[in-house]
C-alpha cells in the first residue's frame, strides 16, 4: 500500500452529501475523496449505505423517482449533481459492475461492443481489437476467444462476471465502481476478480463496496467504514485495519459487531 | 500506464464528437418517449371512440322512443317500431344458462387439474382445455346448427320435457315445439365456449393458494373435497368470482356461436325451447340489410347497450381479480 | 363399541362418500370438456375433409346453386386482411407495452391503460365492427379490406400490449441498470437490451394475437364485407374466410354448406397450429 507524502489527485470529491429515499435519509453528510488510480473500499454492516453511496457516484439512483441527493459530488472538478449534467455521458465515464452478473442477451462479442458503439465509431478491425483488449484485461480472452459469437448467457457465473468487467473496461471509463462484485461467486472466481482489481488500478480509479473485510484489506489502498448512513472513519487501509481511530470501527473490524 | 489510448481517462475532457452524439441521443430519447406514449394512448382513444360514435349513432332512435325503448317488446322492421327488450332478454337468458352450466363444470375441471390429476397429465390436459378456447366461435356455431341442434331436438328436448317439463313452476320453461334451435341451445353452446375461460382462471387461482393452508387442512384429516370446498375456494373467492364474471362478459358479447342456433326470431317467450334473439345475433343478422335510418340507429343503440353492459361486467371482473392479487401481495 | 364411535364412523363414512362423489363429478366434468373438444374437432375433420381438394384452393367462391368452386379469393383475402392487421398492430402493441413497462410502470396512467386494455381484450368484437363501420365505412362510403384490418387491429393491439407489458416486467432490473451504467440512452436500453431479453415472450404474444384475429368473424361482417370475385384491392370489399363461411353455412345450398365446412376446417387448423406453435416456441426458448 502506498504511503502518501504528497496529496494524490482526486478523481471524485464528495462534499456534504445527503441522500433520501423518499422521506428516509440513507446518507448523512458524507465527505470524502476518491483518489485517482487507487482502490477505495467501502465496508460496513448491511444497510449502512455503502451501496447507496456508490450509486450516487454514477447517478444510478436517478433512474428512480423519489430518490434524491443533495450536496456536491465533484468529478474532476465538475459537480455531477447539477441538474444540467448529462447522465448518459457521466455513466460512460464512470462504469459500474453489479453484484449479480448481468450479461446482455447477445453474443459475447456484442456484449463488449454494445458499450463501445454508444460513443465511438470504430471499424470492424478496430472493434475486434478493442474486444480482445477488454477481454484480455478481464483475464477472459483465453477462455472465450473461440466462442465470441456464443451467447453471453452460456458462460459460467464467474466468467459472466468477468465479462461484465470486460464490458465496463471496454469503454475506457475514468472510474470503475464495483458493487460487491464477488459475493455471488465461488472462491476461485473471487480470487481471479480480486487479482483483476489489483491490475485495473494501474490505469483506472476503482471504488469497491464489499461485505468481506478481508477482501477490502487485500485489495484496497483506502478504506471507508460506514454505519447507518454515516461515514464513521476514512483513511488508508493500513491505518483503518491496524490503527482505527474510532471504537466503532475497531469493533466492526475485529468482529465484535456486525 | 503506457497505453496512449488511455490519455484522456484521468480528466474531465470530452471530445466534441462525443458531445454531438450525446445531443442526438437526448433528442432520440424524447422522440421515443413521445411515440411510445402516443401508442399507449391508442387503447384509451379507441375505447372512447367506440363509446362516442356508438352513442352518437344511437341517439336518433332514443330520441324517437324515449325510455320506452328499453321496455318495448317489439321489433318491427316493417313499421319502424323498435324496443330492445327482446334482444336484452335473449342476451341475458342465454348467458345466464351458460353460466349455470359452465360454472360447476369449470369448478370440477379446476379441482381435477389441481388436486386429483396425475402430475404428468396436468399440463397436457390443461392445454387441451385451453385449446377449446382457441377454437373460433364460428365453428361452435356450425357445430351447434348442424350437429347438436338436430340431436337435441330428437333426443334432448323430449327428455327434458318429459322430466323437468313435468314439474309445477319450472315445467313451463321446458315445453313447446322441439326444433332444436332456441334459447336453451344457445345457452348450452355458449356454456361450452366460456368453459375454458372460467376453468383456466379458477385453476390459476387455485394454484396460488399457499400449500401450507392446504397441508394444515389435510393434516387435520380433511378429505380432498373438504379441502377444496372449505379452504381453497373461500381463500380464492375473489379470483373465482372474477373468473366467473370474465366468462359472463364473454358470453354476453358472443356473436357467431349464438347467431347460428338462437333461431333469429323477434319474439320473447317463456319457454326455453322457443327461438329468440340476442343483441349480438340481431346485429349480425340485420345490420347488413338495415333499410331505414331508424333501423340502423336502433341497431347502433343495441351495440351501445351491449358495450356498456360488458364494460361494467368486465370492469367488475377486473376489480375482483385485482383484489385477489392484492391478497397475494403481488403488484397489481 | 359404543354409541359415540358408531356415530363418529357414520359421520366419517358420510364425509368419505361426499368426497367420492365430489371427485367423481369433477372427473366427469373434465371428461365432458375433453369429449366436447374431441367431438367438435372430429366433426370438423369429418365434414371438412370431404371439401378438401385442389379446387378449394384454386377456385373462387361459386355463385348460389352452381357446383364446384372453392375458397381461393377468401383465403387470399383473409391472408391480406390478417397480414395487414399484424403489420400494423405488432409495432403499436409492442411500443405501447414498452411505454407501460419502462416509463412510469406504476403510474396512474399506466394503471388506467392496463385496466382498459384488459376490458378491450374481452370486449364484444361485433361492437368493434360497428365502431369501425361508423368511422371508416360510413365515412368513406364503401366497405374495404382496410376497414376490416382496422377492426382486427383494435382486437389485436390489446393482446400484444398486455403480453409485452407482462414479459418486460419479467426482465430483471439489474439488466436495465447494467445497460444504463454503460451510458446507454433509455431508448437503446429499452429496445436493444430489455426488449431483446423478453424477445421470445413478446413473439409468443404476437402469435397468440394472430391466432385470435384469424378466427374472428363479427368484426369483418360490416367492414370488409365480402367479395364474390378474386381481388387484392384492399380499398374495396374483400372476400374473407369467416364471412364466407357464415354466409355459406346459413344458406340452403348443399354445395355452399360443404365448402363452408372446408373453410371451417382450414381456419381451425391454422388457429390451433398457431396456438401450439406459440406454446412450443415459448417453452423451448425459456428452457434455453
Amino acid at each position: 500500500m502506498t504511503t502518501t507524502t504528497s496529496p494524490l489527485p482526486n478523481a471524485i470529491e464528495v462534499k456534504n452529501l445527503n441522500f433520501f429515499y423518499g422521506k428516509f435519509q440513507g446518507l448523512k453528510d458524507i465527505n470524502l475523496n476518491i483518489a485517482e488510480r487507487r482502490v477505495t473500499a467501502f465496508i460496513g454492516p448491511s444497510g449502512c449505505g455503502k451501496s447507496t453511496l456508490l450509486r450516487t457516484l454514477n447517478r444510478m439512483y436517478s433512474l428512480y423517482p423519489g430518490q434524491r441527493a443533495e450536496g456536491e459530488i465533484n468529478f474532476y472538478g465538475k459537480n455531477i449533481l447539477d441538474a444540467k449534467q448529462d447522465l448518459n455521458l457521466l455513466r460512460a465515464r464512470v462504469g459500474m459492475v453489479f453484484q449479480k452478473p448481468t450479461p446482455f442477451p447477445m453474443s459475447i462479442y456484442d456484449n463488449i461492443a454494445f458499450g463501445v458503439r454508444l460513443y465511438e465509431r470504430l471499424s470492424k478491425d478496430e472493434m475486434d481489437d478493442r474486444v480482445e483488449w477488454a477481454l484480455t484485461k478481464a483475464a477472459l480472452w483465453g477462455e472465450v476467444k473461440d466462442k465470441l459469437s456464443q451467447s453471453g448467457l452460456s458462460l459460467s457465473g464467474g466468467q459472466q462476471q468477468r465479462l461484465c468487467i470486460a464490458r465496463t473496461v471496454a469503454v475506457k471509463p475514468s472510474v470503475i465502481l464495483l458493487d460487491e462484485p464477488t459475493s455471488a461467486l465461488d472462491p476461485i472466481s473471487t480470487a481471479k476478480v480480486e487479482e483483476l482489481v489489483h491490475e485495473l488500478k494501474a490505469d483506472y480509479t476503482v471504488a469497491i463496496v464489499t461485505h468481506n473485510m478481508q477482501q477490502a484489506a487485500r485489495c484496497s489502498d483506502f478504506t471507508a467504514y460506514m454505519y447507518l448512513g454515516n461515514l464513521v472513519e476514512f483513511g488508508t487501509t493500513e491505518q483503518i485495519f491496524f490503527k482505527p481511530k474510532h471504537k466503532e470501527t475497531e469493533d466492526y473490524i475485529t468482529g465484535r459487531f456486525g | 500506464m503506457n497505453d496512449p489510448t488511455l490519455a484522456n481517462v484521468n480528466s474531465d475532457h470530452v471530445s466534441s464528437e462525443v458531445l454531438g452524439i450525446v445531443r442526438r441521443q437526448r433528442f432520440l430519447d424524447q422522440v421515443f418517449e413521445r411515440v411510445t406514449q402516443s401508442f399507449a394512448l391508442f387503447v384509451l382513444l379507441s375505447l372512447l371512440g367506440i363509446l362516442v360514435s356508438l352513442a352518437i349513432s344511437a341517439w336518433p332512435v332514443l330520441a324517437e322512443f324515449g325510455p320506452g325503448f328499453f321496455t318495448t317488446v317489439e321489433w318491427d322492421v316493417v313499421n319502424d317500431q323498435y324496443g330492445v327488450a327482446i334482444a336484452i332478454y335473449g342476451t341475458l337468458v342465454s348467458s345466464f344458462i351458460a353460466l349455470l352450466i359452465a360454472v360447476p363444470l369449470s369448478f370440477g375441471i379446476a379441482l381435477f387439474l389441481t388436486e386429483t390429476c396425475p402430475v404428468y397429465l396436468r399440463r397436457p390436459l390443461g392445454v387441451a382445455i385451453e385449446l377449446l378456447a382457441g377454437v373460433p366461435s364460428i365453428i361452435y356455431g356450425m357445430f351447434g346448427l348442424f350437429i347438436f341442434a338436430p340431436l337435441f331436438a330428437e333426443y334432448g328436448q323430449p327428455l327434458l320435457e318429459a322430466t323437468l317439463g313435468q314439474l309445477p313452476v319450472v315445467g313451463h320453461l321446458f315445453t313447446g315445439a322441439k326444433i332444436g334451435l332456441g334459447m336453451l341451445t344457445a345457452g348450452l353452446i355458449l356454456a361450452v365456449m366460456i368453459l375454458p375461460f372460467i376453468a383456466s382462471v379458477m385453476r390459476d387461482v387455485f394454484e396460488v393458494v399457499p400449500p401450507v393452508l392446504k397441508e394444515s387442512a389435510y393434516g387435520l384429516g380433511c378429505t380432498t373435497w373438504e379441502v377444496v370446498t372449505k379452504v381453497v375456494l373461500p381463500y380464492s373467492r375473489n379470483g373465482v368470482i372474477g373468473g366467473i364474471m370474465l366468462g359472463l362478459g364473454r358470453a354476453l358479447g358472443e356473436t357467431m356461436a349464438v347467431t347460428f342456433v338462437i333461431g333469429n326470431a323477434q319474439q320473447l317467450s317463456l319457454s326455453l325451447f322457443s327461438p329468440g334473439n340476442s343483441i349480438a345475433s340481431t346485429l349480425a343478422n340485420e345490420f347488413a340489410e338495415a333499410a331505414s335510418d331508424l333501423h340502423v340507429s336502433a341497431l347502433f343503440a343495441l351495440g351501445f347497450i351491449l358495450f356498456i353492459i360488458t364494460f361494467v361486467v368486465l370492469g367488475a371482473a377486473k376489480y375482483m381479480l385485482s383484489r385477489m392479487d392484492k391478497q397475494q401481495g403481488t403488484k397489481t | 363399541m359404543n354409541e359415540e364411535s358408531t356415530k363418529n364412523s357414520a359421520i366419517y363414512r358420510k364425509r368419505l362418500l361426499s368426497n367420492r362423489i365430489g371427485l367423481t363429478l369433477s372427473l366427469a366434468a373434465m371428461a365432458l370438456g375433453l369429449m366436447a373438444l374431441a367431438w367438435i374437432l372430429a366433426i370438423l375433420l369429418f365434414k371438412g375433409v370431404s371439401a378438401l381438394n385442389w379446387d378449394l384452393f384454386t377456385q373462387v367462391t361459386p355463385a348460389p346453386g352452381t357446383p364446384n368452386g372453392g375458397l381461393s379469393n377468401a383465403i387470399v383475402g383473409s391472408a391480406l386482411i390478417v397480414g395487414a392487421c399484424t403489420l400494423i398492430s405488432t409495432p403499436i402493441g409492442i411500443l405501447a407495452g414498452i411505454y407501460l413497462a419502462e416509463y412510469g410502470s406504476q403510474s396512474k396512467f399506466a394503471l388506467i391503460i392496463r385496466f382498459l386494455t384488459d376490458i378491450m381484450l374481452s370486449a364484444p368484437s361485433i361492437v368493434i365492427g360497428l365502431f369501425v363501420y361508423a368511422i371508416a365505412v360510413a365515412h368513406f362510403g364503401h366497405f374495404s379490406g382496410w376497414a376490416g384490418s382496422l377492426a382486427l387491429t383494435l382486437i389485436a393491439v390489446p393482446v400484444v400490449l398486455r403480453t409485452t407489458d407482462n414479459m418486460l416486467h419479467l426482465v430483471p432490473t439489474p439488466l436495465r441498470e447494467a445497460a444504463a451504467a454503460l451510458g446507454a440512452p433509455k431508448w437503446k436500453v429499452s429496445l436493444h437490451v430489455v426488449l431483446r431479453a423478453a424477445r421470445s415472450g413478446v413473439i409468443t404474444g404476437v402469435l397468440l394475437a394472430l391466432a385470435r384475429v384469424s378466427g374472428e368473424t363479427a368484426p369483418l361482417l360490416f367492414t370488409a364485407l365480402n367479395n364474390q370475385f378474386f381481388s387484392t384491392d384492399m380499398s374495396a370489399p374483400m372476400a374473407n374466410l369467416p364471412v364466407v363461411i357464415f354466409q355459406f353455412a346459413m344458406s340452403p345450398y348443399e354445395d355452399w354448406v360443404r365448402i363452408a365446412w372446408g373453410g371451417a376446417l382450414l381456419i381451425t387448423l391454422s388457429v390451433l397450429a398457431l396456438n401450439v406453435l406459440a406454446r412450443v416456441y415459448f417453452r423451448d426458448k425459456v428452457q434455453q
